[in-house]
């Protein structure tokens, strides 16, 4: 098999030093001189501390040094928030690296223990005394918009009252959604429901982590961090801790996934920075499992009121809702834009909706910062449309797929606007679900279907039509929606005079694979072996900047810059080839790592020739520089948009209330594969995590606040033993504005695939009567459901 | 995440263990470890000392003399799950023993350090009490056998006095006309027992003296001894005495099962287990599901 080719299966190169243990991360890092950090944590969700004594910690064997947040003030800047919705009310509450009076969630830093050992850190920490005074606590959206509920917060940073615990208030509207319900109200159907996405836990393998090297001579500092993007880490880094930007080295070496929790920059990083300026030596300091669970950012955590208004034949009016989005104690890095423009902007689907209004508050609770968790925003759209879909055509009987076809936005290639103003790329939708349909039998399960249960046991059909937006995105838009960055990408690519190749990108993958798919960009825009393609990413000292790998952005958009890079290569090369040729560069052709004059094919300069050649630079073309390499800024023109549908099979038991998920098909369109089996991968993990959702996941709080899925004891993630095997099958439509035509793969499975179960799960249940049960579906929340729709 | 200081010791035999226990009052015993190390990283248990019993040779291993298996406290889950004389002579606990954890918890955790903790939400103790075992308890004073029934006295306590060492567990082996299931509803995170059922059943001719006398009259199948004991929802597995009475002496049947699963609402109960995942209450509901599946089950492989 040629390795050379875009769209071969190759295996990842990643995965030996994964799979083997050689990999290093950041808690693999060890430094001479190197000592420990271990947080305390509030053990309360809202309260005052009144006392804080440190001294028997300051005592204990092994302890360097004890710091509380009355060290850090002033040393350490708030905690930034760096999406500013704009046109929204956006109040920034003060987010202290230490908490100093007021903690607001379990997990809140209260103190920091450095010590030569680790485990006398955290054996430190057990003595450190503090008195809190309690305070009453709120951890439901909802609740902690209520007019009655504690206040976190009394004022922002600029110093203005937050009232209501409100965060922001941010709308969406278009077309003339009123219109649309009063002539449904009159004379068509409209359909209300109130969708809970319930709070869940990313679960990276990894635990998140830092070590952080300052040299008191040089004033230089050098942060190990787990992060999926170390430019904007070596950013905020420098605004919190006051280390400029040029003495500042930020390293993600190893990254053991993110799912969207590994953006945000942490308090505990900037405070173990803290400390090695404080002693002047390399701190370590990673995080444990339970320290994951109530300190890294959580996800989704919405409370939708949502209105669908239709016609009697099922065509779809106007959308209408209100969204309470739990945002936790503080506003986490890029929380503000999760479910606004990565939500309200997608709300019209795949579908052709004239109107809609959406209204999302943003509200401070008692919980764990909320960040993006992959799909971020657009699974909580995708759920919400998908649902009403199934439940308007239980309303008209009719199929849900029959529902989706009369609403389909029609085939485009070259750009589509839709009524939220974006404009999508290109699709086709009822293309992906013909597809689906057929390959799965559809109409073969629903005849099955009626013939009534098997053992008790009920089978339902679950259908998700999804488009989504990734590839962020186009630097003017990251501007105008408040976003505190750019969105461009950056490649450099060197050829060394062997025809080997480095290339050093911005972007920051972690788990994606994209050490293998970009050698294979490389390898078939200038025909060297994949294998000789070194891909450096992770380093803000060796690489150019970038904004780092999240929103299904780096082949979107990395990739794009590698394309555009090495085919500035490719154009050097043939000048090149001519002069040596001693041709006219007219006349050239390329063909697979192969330069020649016209008709002449066996009298080449290969790849390899002319890098040695540029390299040594004895005999260039008048003009032409040495070397052989290029770089780029590339800004893409618009965001892209994949797409797909995906078909759920479940059967429920009626006795017990136990969902047992028989049969899974996803057919996703990302444009043209450069890997297809490690789209199949991607396509499998974002599936699972969606389910999951469905399933099992859900962090819950107590009444005061405390998590009580605390614990992979409690909190239910995916099994293989629970799950089938899944069909993936795909459709290619390229994106006509990316030079290699390709879309975003990465959180595709998961914005479907929450949907698709829900409505399979509904459709079993249907014949018992039940019409709503909130996620996961527990065994015990069906069974209740079961029982009470008996009941009335 | 990180145990407390402690002191750590190894025994090679069982009376040298049970010379450091007496050694060091309130030490605990390590076996495989899938109990006590999650409960010392917690902070959960915080003894002075920890006595290693993982190496002792004597404990380990499985086998068949007479009427009996015997089961060394050390042998591991995965080696019970796969042995052909368990599954022969108790196949509910080779059913049980392959359902507990996964793979890693089940190739270290120990039979003896699953019924020494007594986890409310074990499997195997539940399956224990349906198969009628005697565990043999190596104290201060010489070795003694004690009866299954009565060890479990509640939530992670048990009859072992803090210097008793487990050191086998021994079960009747399966008569040719007995059968036995272990049927769980796990949650899905721990995969503890929410619901555990362990049925034992074996199979009489029914009708009594009346059939062999009465040529041309049924000789149907009949349960002629039922053992039932049910885990995860009470604080101690429990055998289900109504489920049992229930079974005597009626065929073998749906109907039958069907009928004596609903009588083990009164084997439970007030004092249910329940969390954020099932509460007492729902499980209490479904536990005749879960009863019946067992029944039917254990009954397919009688004879």
């Amino acid at each position: 098999m040629s390795t050379r080719i875009f769209g071969s299966g190759i295996r990842r190169r990643e995965d030996p030093r994964l799979i083997t243990g050689s990999a290093t991360y950041t808690a693999d890092i060890r430094l001479p001189g190197m000592a420990h950090a271990a947080m305390l944590r509030s053990s309360h969700a809202h309260a005052r501390i009144t006392r804080i004594d440190t001294s028997a910690a300051a005592a204990a064997p092994g302890v360097v040094a004890v710091y509380t947040g009355t060290d850090t003030e002033g040393a350490l800047q708030p905690m930034p928030c760096a999406w500013l919705l704009p046109d929204a009310g956006l109040k920034i509450a003060p987010y202290p690296c230490i908490a100093k009076d007021v903690v607001r969630y379990t997990g809140d830093i209260v103190a920091v223990v450095v010590a030569e050992r680790l485990h006398q850190a955290h054996d430190a920490v057990e003595l450190i005394e503090v008195d809190y005074e309690p305070l009453p606590a709120v951890t439901d959206p909802e609740q902690a918009a209520g007019a009655d509920a504690p206040q976190l917060h009394a004022k922002d940073l600029n110093g203005d009252a937050i009232e209501g615990n409100q965060a922001f208030h941010w709308t969406v509207a278009g077309g003339d959604v009123d219109a649309a319900f009063a002539a449904a109200e009159a004379d068509g159907v409209v359909i209300k429901e109130r969708i809970l996405q319930q709070r869940l836990i990313p679960n990276a393998m990894e635990t998140r982590g830092a070590v952080a090297q300052y040299n008191r001579a040089s004033g230089e500092l050098t942060l190990w961090n787990t992060t999926q993007n170390p430019h904007i880490v070596r950013f905020l880094c420098s605004v919190v801790t006051g280390v400029p930007e040029d003495k500042l080295r930020v390293i993600a070496p190893e990254v053991g996934g993110g799912f969207g929790s590994k953006i945000a920059a942490y308090p505990a990083d900037f405070v173990t920075v803290f400390c090695s300026k404080m002693l002047g030596r390399p701190i370590r300091w990673t995080e444990t499992r339970s320290e994951n669970y109530q300190a890294t950012t959580h996800g989704r955590d919405h409370v939708q009121d949502v209105e669908l208004a239709a016609t009697k034949d099922g065509k779809i009016t106007g959308l209408r809702c209100t969204v309470r989005a739990g945002m936790g104690a503080y506003l986490s890095t890029a929380a503000p834009g999760i479910p606004t423009i990565l939500h309200g902007l997608m709300l019209s689907g795949c579908y052709d909706i004239p109107a809609l209004k959406e209204d999302v508050y943003g509200v401070y609770t008692n919980g764990v910062p909320v960040e993006a968790y992959r799909g971020a925003g657009r699974p909580e759209a995708t759920f919400m449309l998908e649902r009403l879909i199934d439940m308007l055509a239980h309303k008209l009987d009719l199929d849900p797929a029959d529902v989706r076809r009369r609403n389909f936005i029609p085939k485009f290639d070259n750009g589509h606007e839709v009524v939220t103003t974006l404009n999508y790329d290109s699709g086709d939708y009822p293309g992906a679900l013909a597809k689906l349909l057929e390959h799965t039998g559809y109409q073969a399960l629903r005849e099955k279907q009626k013939a009534g249960p098997a053992n008790g046991r009920y089978l339902g059909l679950g259908l998700s039509s999804y488009v989504e937006i990734c590839g962020l995105g186009p630097s003017q838009v990251a501007g105008a929606i408040g976003f505190q960055g750019g969105l461009w990408e950056s490649a450099i690519v060197r050829v060394h005079p062997t025809g080997k190749v480095h290339v050093f990108i911005g972007a920051s993958p972690h788990g994606q694979g994209e050490e293998t798919t970009f050698a294979q960009i490389v390898a078939s825009e200038i025909g060297v072996d994949a294998g000789d393609v070194k891909i450096v990413h992770g380093d803000t000292d060796a690489t150019p900047m970038g904004w780092g790998t999240y929103g299904s952005r780096t082949t979107a958009v990395g990739g794009a810059a590698l394309a555009v890079a090495v085919r500035k290569i490719r154009d050097k090369a043939k000048v090149l080839a001519a002069h040596l040729l001693e041709a006219s560069v007219e006349d050239m052709e390329y063909e697979d790592g192969r330069f020649f004059v016209k008709g002449s094919p066996d009298k080449a300069k290969t790849i390899q020739d002319v890098a040695l050649m540029a390299n040594v630079a004895w005999d260039l073309p008048e003009g032409m520089e040495a070397g052989l390499e290029a770089s780029t800024f590339y800004d893409p023109p618009n965001f892209v948009f994949p797409y797909g549908a995906h078909l759920a099979v479940v059967e429920v038991d009626a006795a017990t209330g136990h969902v047992e998920l028989t049969g899974y098909t996803a057919l996703d369109d990302c444009g043209p594969q450069i890997n297809p089996v490690i789209v199949e991968g991607q396509v499998h993990g974002g599936v699972v995590q969606g389910i999951g959702q469905a399933l099992w996941e859900g962090a819950a709080y107590d009444e005061s606040g405390q998590l009580v899925t605390g614990s992979l004891l409690d909190y239910a993630l995916p099994r293989a033993d629970g799950l089938p095997p899944i069909d993936v099958i795909s459709t290619v439509t390229p994106s006509p504005h990316h030079p290699l035509g390709v879309k975003g793969i990465g959180e595709a499975g998961t914005i479907a695939s929450t949907a698709a179960v829900y409505n399979a799960v509904m459709d079993a249940l249907r014949p018992l009567g039940v019409t709503r049960v909130d996620m996961p579906f527990t065994p015990e929340r069906v069974w209740r459901a079961i029982q009470e729709a008996k009941g009335s | 995440m990180f145990a407390a200081d402690f002191d750590y010791y190894r025994a090679d035999s069982v009376a040298a263990a049970g010379r450091l226990l007496a050694e060091h009052p309130g030490a605990k015993l390590l076996a495989g470890g899938h109990s006590l190390i999650p409960l010392l990283k917690l902070r959960l248990s915080a003894p002075a000392a920890v006595i290693d019993i993982g190496r002792i040779a004597e404990l380990r291993g499985i086998s068949v003399d007479g009427g009996t298996l015997r089961i060394g406290a050390l042998t591991t889950h995965a080696e019970i799950a796969a042995s052909a004389d368990v599954q022969r002579h108790a196949r509910a606990l080779a059913e049980a023993a392959g359902q507990i954890g996964d793979p890693a918890v089940r190739n270290r955790g120990t039979i003896g350090g699953n019924i020494a903790h007594a986890d409310p939400a074990s499997d195997l103790p539940t399956v224990l009490q349906a198969l009628g075992a005697t565990l043999d308890i190596a104290g201060p004073h010489g070795e003694r056998p004690v009866g299954i029934d009565g060890f479990f006295q509640g939530v992670m306590t048990t009859a072992l006095a803090a210097d008793d060492l487990l050191t086998a567990i021994r079960i009747p082996t399966a008569g040719q006309s007995q059968g036995s299931a272990y049927v769980k509803f796990p949650h899905p995170a721990s995969r503890y027992a929410v619901i555990g059922v362990a049925a034992s059943l074996t199979s009489g001719t029914g009708g009594g003296w009346r059939t062999v006398l009465t040529p041309g009259a049924s000789r149907e199948t009949v349960c002629s001894n039922a053992s039932v004991a049910i885990g995860g929802l009470v604080p101690a597995p429990a055998r289900c005495g109504a489920v049992e009475q229930a079974l005597a002496g009626k065929p073998l049947s749906d109907e039958t099962f069907a009928e004596a699963a609903a009588a083990v609402g009164g084997d439970l109960g007030d004092d249910l287990l329940g969390d954020v995942f099932a509460s007492g209450e729902y499980r209490k509901a479904v536990a005749p599901v879960y009863v019946r599946r067992a029944l039917a089950a254990a009954a397919s492989r009688v004879g």
